[in-house]
């Protein structure tokens, strides 16, 4: 069963589009998307274990650390670079996405949203909210960066980040109503506001 | 005692090719022999075939034992075998002695058929490029249009990648571990002090040592252990030697002192022994020369422009002689040309040699790639 944020993604890719996957672990998006939409790309990890299971996937991968810099890659050389269930883990956001928006001609992100409604009620009982998108205790946790779907837009707005599309989902379905509530993971693809 | 997952006992078979090549530097060699090994079945559609290249020191024994002898043992034994990474139920793989060699390919201690007397000195200068095209010309014999892969570590990875460029119609996968596009400054800089321990030996002889019943031994030993020194790391060293002493004393002389001196003498003696001179000088010449890209104006992109295979790319975190940063250079020339490329930095700890050891994580990446080669 493919994760129901690889199906939104999806769609949004145009046939035969070029993808830099970053953070892609065992590389089961890109798999998806050169199978349902002929995508061709590559990903990049750091973990030996998830650069195994790429290649065991048979995808394009190359070790590298995401956080160091993209200069392997050339401005503009991807339709769109992913980053999914990766921003809330990386320390240096502004940069990570000035990067994508030079290699791809778009972005898209895809996140646990902290304000959804559990994760919410989980804060309001004193406790770090652990659930199936957030499902590492506090003191273990590799989400250094939590945010809402409210921050993020915020934060797109303040970077000059175009927001072409968003959904929004809980267990695979789509939320419209009070999305910053009933979200639990948010998906958005975007560009450079010229 | 053989493993299980040994081919076992090769023989190495010779031809000889009567095809004039002109080598790069412009001499020509009228006919030439060729000492190679093959493991496994080509397959009736020829598609499994797999072509190792060999580094600096190695030759075409890649797999197997010449005899019951287990110092017999091939040089990538661990990687190349039924069930091993190569694995030759799969594939049908073949090593050659690449032109130069003293392994039985025409090099110089060959017999020169003008002269009756081996070539010695007088043998040409040979590249990464002639080897490569000596390799396509023996599998054009061997009845191979296209190699499935070409796979080698450090020089052996200049030819993988050459390949690449040269006739990437005739491969589909290109293994390019450990290995470079041109080497630095401080890599020519170690191989001109290998080759000068050689040629300043005076049984050197101008490279004639043959007719004078000597051979510059102390040269080659030099020679090999400052490329020992290079190929491990220093951490691979101070763990395996450290500052032991083989007395547990110091005793103020110039003797065999620390185990490292004692290793590295070992070494270099043992090399010296078998391992022919200007074999050495030829082959870190060949290495000097290579830089594909300088035909390019330095732009290894365009050089790699009409390249169709694909691509593995692996490094070693530990190996200084040929950095990961050479091995990116690589593959960021191939994201360039949008060609299929997977690149791994291992954290094997024995440096450059790191290729031709064993390592669960390595063995398991070549392993998986290899079984996704389609035949």
């Amino acid at each position: 069963m493919a994760r129901p944020d690889f199906a939104a993604i999806a769609r949004w890719i145009q046939p035969g589009a070029r993808v830099l996957d970053l953070g892609c672990g065992d590389g089961a998006l890109l798999k998806y998307l050169e199978k349902t939409r002929d995508a061709r790309g590559y990903g990049v990890e750091i973990s030996d274990i998830d650069i195994l299971a790429c290649v065991k996937n048979g995808v394009n991968v190359l070790q590298d650390n995401l956080e160091a810099d993209l200069s392997m890659f050339e401005s503009n050389s991807f339709d769109y670079v992913i980053l999914s269930q990766t921003l809330q883990a990386v320390k240096h956001t502004e940069r990570i996405v000035r990067e994508i928006l030079r290699v791809g001609k778009e972005g898209i992100a895809t996140f646990p949203n902290f304000g959804y409604w559990r994760n919410r009620f989980q804060i309001l009982r004193g406790q770090m909210p652990v659930s199936k998108n957030l499902p590492y205790q506090w003191f273990e946790t590799p989400n250094i960066h939590l945010f809402t779907i409210r921050d993020f837009e915020a934060f797109c707005q303040q970077q000059d980040v175009r927001i072409l599309e968003r959904v929004v989902m809980t267990e695979g379905v789509s939320i419209n109503f009070f999305p910053n509530l009933f979200g639990s993971l948010a998906v958005y693809r975007f560009d450079r506001k010229t | 005692m053989q493993d299980s997952a040994s081919v076992g006992i090769v023989n190495p078979q010779v031809t000889h090719i009567d095809q004039p090549l002109t080598l790069k530097s412009g001499a020509v060699l009228n006919c030439y022999d060729l000492v190679y090994e093959t493991y496994g079945e080509l397959n009736a559609q020829r598609s499994n075939a797999v072509l190792i290249c060999h580094a600096l020191s190695a030759h075409h024994h890649v797999a197997g034992y010449h005899s019951e002898d287990q110092t017999t043992v091939g040089w990538w034994e661990n990687m190349v075998g039924p069930g091993k990474p190569i694995d030759t139920n799969r594939f049908f793989v073949i090593g050659i002695n690449n032109l130069g060699g003293c392994h039985g390919s025409t090099g110089p201690v060959s017999i020169n058929p003008a002269s009756g007397k081996p070539f010695g000195a007088g043998f040409p200068v040979v590249t990464v490029e002639d080897w490569v095209e000596q390799q396509a010309r023996f599998a054009t014999w061997l009845g191979i249009e296209q190699f499935a892969a070409v796979i080698g570590g450090s020089l052996g990875g200049m030819q993988s990648l050459q390949w690449g460029i040269a006739y990437t119609e005739r491969v589909r996968h290109v293994l390019a571990i450990a290995t470079t596009p041109k080497l630095t400054a401080q890599n020519i800089a170690f191989n001109d002090v290998a080759r000068q321990a050689i040629i300043t030996d005076p049984d050197f002889c101008g490279g004639d040592y043959y007719s004078h019943g000597v051979t510059p031994k102390s040269g080659l030993r030099l020679a090999r252990m400052l490329g020992h020194i290079t190929y491990l790391s220093d951490d691979a060293m101070a763990e395996k030697f450290g500052r032991d002493l083989r007395s547990g004393t110091y005793n103020f002389g110039y003797e065999v002192e620390f185990e490292i001196e004692s290793y590295l003498r070992y070494q270099g003696d043992k090399f010296a022994s078998y391992f022919d001179a200007n074999t050495y000088l030829l082959m870190t010449k060949a290495l000097d020369y290579f830089d594909p890209a300088h035909a390019y104006q330095g732009n290894l992109s365009s050089t790699l422009k009409n390249s169709k295979s694909a691509y593995l790319v692996l490094s070693f975190k530990s190996d200084w002689r040929f950095s990961p940063d050479r091995s990116r250079e690589i593959v960021k020339a191939l994201l360039d040309n949008n060609l299929d490329v997977t690149y791994a930095e291992m954290t094997c700890r024995h440096g450059h040699d790191s290729f031709l050891m064993f390592d669960e994580h390595y063995h398991d990446l070549m392993r998986a790639y290899m079984n996704n080669i389609l035949l």
